[in-house]
């Protein structure tokens, strides 16, 4: 699945559409401090996080994640917003909790799986 | 070194919000050179990390990082506080970071772990009073 299907399935609002729209997604990674984020976050991976602030931006393009969706209604404030959309990082928003957001993407990416080995 | 590129950053002690620049900015010109992802994401997360430390604890400070066909070696280099005791500082979870730095996510004890966890070598000079000197080198 790429960010882009991930984008069209609908689970969260486009904050921003960056420039890896055709990224393969690798992983989901949930975690909201930073500094843990940084070391363990898988390269390609959809990071699920409460924490929206500019350094969230700056980890998840140095750490190389796909993109970020922001859980329980965090938002980025101004500033952030211009910088997910100069550095072209791909961040989406939804009110739903983090394991629902992260259970839908990872069953997604299962199905993707299935469907690849043509088991049902 | 006939190959050598070098490429040099003052990093602002005042301003959080701006720390990850410098690291964006080698990250952004090693994969222009057509460096393999896994080196340039190593690259990127070491010194992003060191960045942030320097921002958070040292007042900012110089990052010179030198490309060769070889490896990427970063050098940062500040006039802080110093480490008073580098093994603690190198334990996972042991942090000094203030709590409006926890607040934004950070502050979890992870930065010194992951800089040697994501280079092949990592050395610190740090004096008490005078500064921090920390070597870290990427092979390619």
């Amino acid at each position: 699945m790429t960010v882009k299907e991930l984008i069209d399935q609908n689970l969260a609002e486009v904050v921003n559409a960056g420039e890896e729209l055709d990224r393969k997604i690798t992983k989901v990674f949930c975690c909201d401090l930073l500094s843990i984020a940084m070391g363990r976050a898988p390269a390609g991976c959809v990071w699920v996080t409460v924490m929206a602030n500019i350094n969230t931006l700056a980890v998840a393009s140095l750490a190389d994640a796909a993109c970020i969706v922001l859980a329980e209604g965090a938002r980025l404030d101004e500033n952030a917003a211009k910088k997910a959309e100069d550095q072209g990082i791909t961040v989406l928003a939804s009110e739903r909790p983090i394991f629902d957001l992260a259970l839908s993407v990872h069953d997604l990416l299962m199905k993707e799986e299935r469907e690849k080995e043509g088991k049902p | 070194m006939e190959d050598a590129i070098v490429l040099n950053y003052a990093i602002s002690g005042e301003d959080f919000t701006r720390a990850g620049e410098a690291s964006s900015d080698v990250k952004k010109k090693l994969k222009q050179m057509g460096v393999s992802p896994e080196a340039v994401r190593k690259v990127a997360i070491a010194m992003y990390e060191g960045e942030i430390n320097m921002v958070i604890h040292a007042n900012g400070g110089e990052i010179t990082v030198t490309i060769t066909p070889e490896e990427i070696c970063m050098v940062l280099d500040d006039v802080g506080p110093g480490i008073p005791n580098v093994e603690l500082a190198m334990q996972a979870g042991y942090s000094t970071a203030p709590d409006e730095v926890r607040s934004l996510g950070f502050g979890a004890g992870m930065g010194l772990p992951n800089m040697k966890k994501y280079t092949d070598s990592m050395e610190i000079d740090t004096r008490i009073g005078e500064g921090t000197k920390i070597t870290m080198v990427v092979k390619i």
